[in-house]
């Protein structure tokens, strides 16, 4: 065995939801991940020792509150190579970019009318933009994929000076492609195109850098990076964000209100209305201190080899067809299907070897409508996954094979 | 255990489904998805004095869906319009016989939906 993955074997262990369910092989972590019992700890332990609202009280348990809430910015902040200021805390992804998709049409230059999107984007980033261009009247267009990715000429033909707006995926959450994000920013940058990176499912496997992508608007969930639900990360450039008017009012966000009106607090503070989730905040400054512990080479390298493991394992399996770009293209997730079973069918039988994955269309209906199927099986790898899950995941599916025959 | 939801009849059910295709000149007919999954089913009536004279399905999806879509279908022949409205949700699980849990029961009930989508969605 590699000695990452022997390492990570250690790793396992760190997660509570293991020795609670003995033999849950979780493969499912593109939807959420698992918790690390420092994260469980940083929840419990502020809601013991220090609970209080933040940036209000003079009092000591207050100040200790919002200095860790503001800790936990400066750590997400280091973790993406941003500034502190940078980073406003939500709800998750989907929040972020409906913050954006309200707010952006300010930053729009006159004459530029249209979106580019991607044919592999989630439900979050489509949505709010089809909304957007009802509301303003602006059009659509979808860079098409080509064999499980992007097809960057057709992009390089899309992309122009009538865009304004380019939202795309970093990662790919049904096929695990990882899309030549820093391309299309440099081809968006060349025609004032304002850039939104889906980070969801790239944030937890590989690097990120948002200096170095020079993208101007980054979102992720914390969910799915080892954090507590309902806590999520919208990055804007300081200079943009200062220009974007607030997406909700209230408490916190205020500099000054009168009975007539009101001015508004700084960034990031303007876009935080009202009390936020404190405990979340700071269990997912936790989170990401653990890891950057563990190390995102590490994290890489582990799951590149299972992930390589996984895909020969799987060609192996009879009437199975695999949607997935190849190992060096893509990150630890597996698309399939098996012939004449249906994604829901798979799922329930795995489901009796305590093995979950996800099974339907993963939140890419018009994607799966492209392919022409009606969803598909996916397993997505963590950094507590082993070769032995993947094992039990193929001796699932033989039996999955055995029931239909 | 999911597998005692997998019994020989809703296999076989799955593997050669009952009323399953096209018909040319429905006199109703309705489709819906499960939003959860993304399966659709539509079926499509001939009715004729109030009553169901011939129907049909079609769609992908489950196993557990194409098998309880097969055994309405088959219920709903030469029943009175009346009588097809009042089919509910457990004369679904009698006829599909089998336990389910709360998600794989939206699979079981998409095409009671769709049948009464159609039954209120006349073709002119
Ligand atoms: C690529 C991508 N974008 C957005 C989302 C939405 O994330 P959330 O549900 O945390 O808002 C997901 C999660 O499923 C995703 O995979």
């Amino acid at each position: 065995m590699k000695t990452i993955l022997k390492k990570m074997l250690d790793v396992k262990k760190e997660f509570p939801i293991f020795k609670s369910n003995p033999g849950l092989v979780y493969l499912d972590n593109a939807a959420t991940s698992q918790k690390p019992k420092t994260v469980i700890e940083s929840l419990k332990n502020f809601y013991e020792k220090e609970n209080a609202n933040i940036h209000r009280g003079v009092y000591t348990l207050s100040e200790v509150a919002t200095e860790k809430y503001e800790e936990s910015r400066k750590i997400i902040a280091r973790f993406i190579n941003a500034n502190p200021e940078e980073i406003i805390f939500t709800k998750n992804t989907t929040e972020s970019l409906n913050l954006l998709s309200y707010t952006i049409q300010e930053l729009i230059e006159k004459g530029k009318n249209e979106i580019i999107l991607t044919e592999m984007e989630h439900h979050s980033n489509l949505v709010p933009w089809q909304q957007m261009a009802k509301r303003n009247n602006f059009k659509i267009k979808f860079i098409p994929i080509k064999n499980f990715e992007l097809d960057y000429d057709k992009a390089q033909e899309l992309i122009t000076e009538k865009t304004a707006l380019l939202s795309i995926t970093h990662v790919s959450n049904v096929f695990g492609t990882i899309n030549s994000i820093d391309k299309l920013i440099g081809i968006a940058k060349v025609n004032n195109v304002l850039t939104i990176i889906d980070a969801a499912q790239s944030i937890q496997h590989i690097s990120v850098d948002v200096k170095k992508l020079n993208c101007d608007f980054l979102v992720f969930s914390g969910h799915k990076m080892f954090g507590p639900t309902g806590i999520g990360i919208l990055y804007g450039k300081k200079e943009l964000l200062e220009k974007l008017s607030p997406f909700m009012t209230g408490g916190g966000m205020i500099e000054k209100v009168s009975y007539e009106k009101a001015s508004w607090n700084e960034i990031p503070l303007k876009f935080e209305a009202g009390t936020q989730n404190i405990g979340g905040v700071i269990a997912l400054g936790e989170a990401t201190n653990y890891l950057e512990k563990i190390g995102i080479n590490n994290i890489r390298e582990h799951e590149k080899e299972l992930l390589e493991y996984a895909l020969d394992k799987l060609n192996e399996i009879k009437n199975i067809e695999i949607y997935n770009p190849g190992k060096d293209k893509s990150l630890s997730v597996i698309s399939f299907n098996i012939k004449e079973i249906h994604p829901h069918d798979v799922a329930s039988i795995l489901n009796d070897y305590n093995i979950a994955i996800r099974a339907g269309h993963h939140c890419c209906m018009p994607l799966m409508k492209k392919l022409n199927i009606p969803g598909t099986c996916r397993i997505s790898l963590s950094i507590y996954n082993t070769k032995e899950d993947i094992d039990s995941l193929i001796n699932g599916l033989k039996k999955v094979q055995e029931v239909f025959k | 255990m999911s597998l005692e939801m997998y019994r020989e009849y809703v296999l076989d059910l799955y593997k050669n489904p009952l009323n399953k295709g096209i018909i040319e000149n429905p006199s109703h007919e309705f489709m819906k998805n499960n939003p959860l999954c993304g399966d659709e089913i539509k079926i499509q009536l001939v009715i004729k004095n109030n009553k169901i004279e011939n129907l049909k399905f079609d769609g992908i999806g489950c196993a557990i869906s194409m098998a309880s879509a097969s055994l309405l279908t088959e219920k709903l022949k030469n029943l009175t319009i009346e009588e097809a409205k009042n089919i509910n949700k457990d004369d679904i699980l009698e006829l599909i016989k089998i336990p389910l849990s709360p998600v794989r029961i939206k699979c079981a009930l998409l095409s009671l939906d769709v049948l009464r989508g159609a039954l209120e969605n006349a073709r002119n």
